[in-house]
């Protein structure tokens, strides 16, 4: 089983990107589950999202887990939650932030000795450069394509355009190009 | 006509979602519904298939979950198929009406979100509205994740309007573990669920004109009692009902239910005893003890009215050690669930220790973790032929270890 969890803050997409990414792992023939932690959260509060990602039906529904993924799609929250928290020596981190990976990790020192997991993407610049809005889910979504070199670039971006099918043509087309940068620029 | 809703052999749905297709397969002529909080996303996700030309019945938003209820009563009185759906304090108010519901024998479709009542004021899952609910006269069915809540509420419409069964019915699925929790959902085709669910052929319908009918009714002490016990047989009665539309269900789908579902129990010595997601969570758990050589089970009601106090009793009558996880505040008792369970092991011939949990009010989280250490506790029962913890206990509560009642030993 693959574990994947989303710090976000409320409104920056991560719902709806753990939902998308679920959609789309599961036209491969996988079972999935995706779900978060906000109940009455309102715009701007810290948020977590998850996903569960296995060959046999997920038959577990606690919050608890020991994610394989941690993706940040808000670059403050970085320094303020957890984000290390119940790690494993392999835990891969996909970062947003205009920083670079070497100033970003000496201003969090949990990330230390964890250099060649970490990944470092700015999803904020890029979403507001493609889409028009800060919306980091889109890229975080790309950069993790890359990282976990579970899909081949062309068929997530196949697949993301049923997900986005009810949206009009240029969000679609933002959201591809959103995708497709931070799949090239993560490092 | 309504338009045609495209859907995929496999569709990645929350329990809300699937809840809500599940209404719109069965051609509901009437769904009246307070769509806010703290309604569902299924009758916000219903309100959008309205908008959108896919649903050919009414959509009636009246002030309150109360008068939600109330329309249902009317518009199925009057012969229509009718739903809805609540959760946590909107079912709270709804509860009047619920027992009027039943007691009128309307066979009206109520989707539950199970979600903790205040105060303190909280959104998040737990089963203080079903509980509060279970008295109320209606069958009761408990999903487990998403694809159940979308299969039982397909089976919840042709139980309930069955003429031998007659009754209202729910379908519980947790809050947020269930209904925000977006997993794998194998729908049916529309032709499929709605050749299934079938046509409603009501009875004792107010718009026959030609045959005048009466709905509530004022009885005294006269006539009352023969009313509910009547009332109390025909829920005890459904039980063929809901056996012929599980099997019936089964050969379209594939999906197997039963009024208790019972997991590695074959050769059981420790049992947990569950409702909702975290009887899914337990079978991880049970896995665990099974590698360690601990006979682990987990057993379930699917069906939680009418109490399978019968099937309770066949799947558990051998184990040694029994642990009964309530999901509500006691409020000053043993959990009600526990309570139910030790019934019908009293009158077993080998008596099982029962142990009682309270866990996961408010929407603490239930971790695999969490029921090994129950699964451990009870494996101390067995081998030492006794309860040697509190007999009332709390799983995953924070701060000093809070527990009631010993057993009396000689």
């Amino acid at each position: 089983m693959i574990e994947i969890r989303w710090h976000s803050r409320a409104g920056q997409g991560a719902v709806t990107g753990a939902k998308s990414l679920g959609d789309i792992v599961a036209t491969t023939g996988k079972e999935v589950q995706a779900f978060a932690l906000y109940g009455s959260a309102k715009r701007g509060a810290a948020l977590r999202a998850y996903n569960r990602i296995d060959d046999k039906p997920i038959i577990t529904h606690e919050k608890f887990m020991y994610p394989d993924y941690v993706l940040v799609i808000d670059p403050a929250l970085a320094m303020t939650d957890d984000i290390t928290m119940n790690d494993k020596e392999t835990t891969k981190y996909i970062i947003t932030s205009h920083l670079n990976k070497e100033e970003l990790i000496k201003e969090i020192p949990a990330l230390e000795g964890k250099e060649d997991r970490v990944f470092v993407v700015d999803c904020i610049q890029i979403s507001l450069d493609t889409i028009g809005r800060s919306i980091p889910n889109a890229p975080m979504l790309g950069a993790f394509v890359k990282v976990s070199g579970m899909f081949e670039l062309d068929y997530f971006l196949e697949n993301m355009k049923r997900v986005l099918a009810k949206f009009p043509q240029k969000i679609i087309d933002g959201n591809m190009q959103a995708i497709t940068r931070a799949y090239n620029e993560v490092k | 006509m309504a338009e045609k809703f495209d859907l995929n052999e496999r569709e990645v749905w929350d329990g809300n979602y699937a809840a809500s297709q599940a209404m719109r397969q069965a051609k509901v002529d009437v769904m009246a519904a307070y769509p806010i909080t703290p309604s569902t996303p299924i009758v916000e996700n219903y309100g959008a298939y309205v908008a959108n030309g896919y649903i050919d019945g009414e959509f009636v938003m009246v002030e309150s979950e109360h008068a939600a209820m109330s329309a249902c009563v009317g518009a199925s009185a009057a012969g229509g198929r009718v739903a809805t759906a609540t959760s946590s304090q909107g079912f709270a108010l709804m509860v009047e009406v619920l027992y009027q519901a039943s007691g009128m024998r309307l066979p009206i479709v109520l989707n539950v979100v199970n979600r903790a009542l205040a105060s303190p004021l909280n959104v998040r899952g737990d089963h203080a509205d079903m509980y509060l609910g279970r008295d109320a006269g209606w069958i009761q069915f408990g999903a487990f994740n998403s694809q159940e809540a979308y299969d039982l509420a397909l089976c919840a419409f042709k139980v309930a309007e069955n003429h031998s069964v007659r009754l209202p019915v729910m379908i519980h699925q947790d809050g947020f573990i269930t209904s925000h929790t977006a997993q794998n959902v194998y729908p049916l085709t529309d032709e499929a669920a709605y050749n299934f669910v079938g046509d409603i052929d009501p009875v004792d319908d107010m718009l026959d004109f030609s045959r005048p009918v009466t709905y509530g009714a004022q009885t005294e002490e006269d006539w009352h009692f023969e009313h509910k016990a009547k009332q109390h047989k025909a829920i005890m009665d459904s039980v063929p009902v809901i056996e012929e539309v599980f099997a019936e269900f089964e050969k379209i789908s594939g999906r197997k239910y039963k009024r208790v579902e019972t997991y590695m129990m074959e050769d059981a010595e420790v049992a947990i005893v569950a409702l909702g997601t975290t009887v899914e969570t337990s079978r991880v758990a049970a896995m665990k003890m099974r590698e360690q050589g601990i006979k682990a089970g987990v057993v379930a009601p699917r069906v939680f009215r009418p109490f399978p106090f019968d099937l309770i009793r066949d799947a558990l009558e051998n184990v040694k050690s029994v642990a009964v996880l309530d999901r509500s505040s006691p409020g000053g008792a043993m959990g009600a669930f526990y309570n139910e369970i030790s019934a019908a092991l009293y009158t077993t011939p080998k008596r099982p220790l029962v142990t009682n949990y309270i866990y996961g009010l408010g929407g603490r989280d239930f971790a695999v973790q969490d029921a090994i250490d129950i699964y451990n506790e009870q494996k101390a029962n067995a081998d030492a032929g006794y309860i040697t913890t509190d007999i009332q206990q709390f799983s995953g509560l924070r701060g000093p270890k809070l527990g009631f009642f010993q057993t009396k030993r000689s």
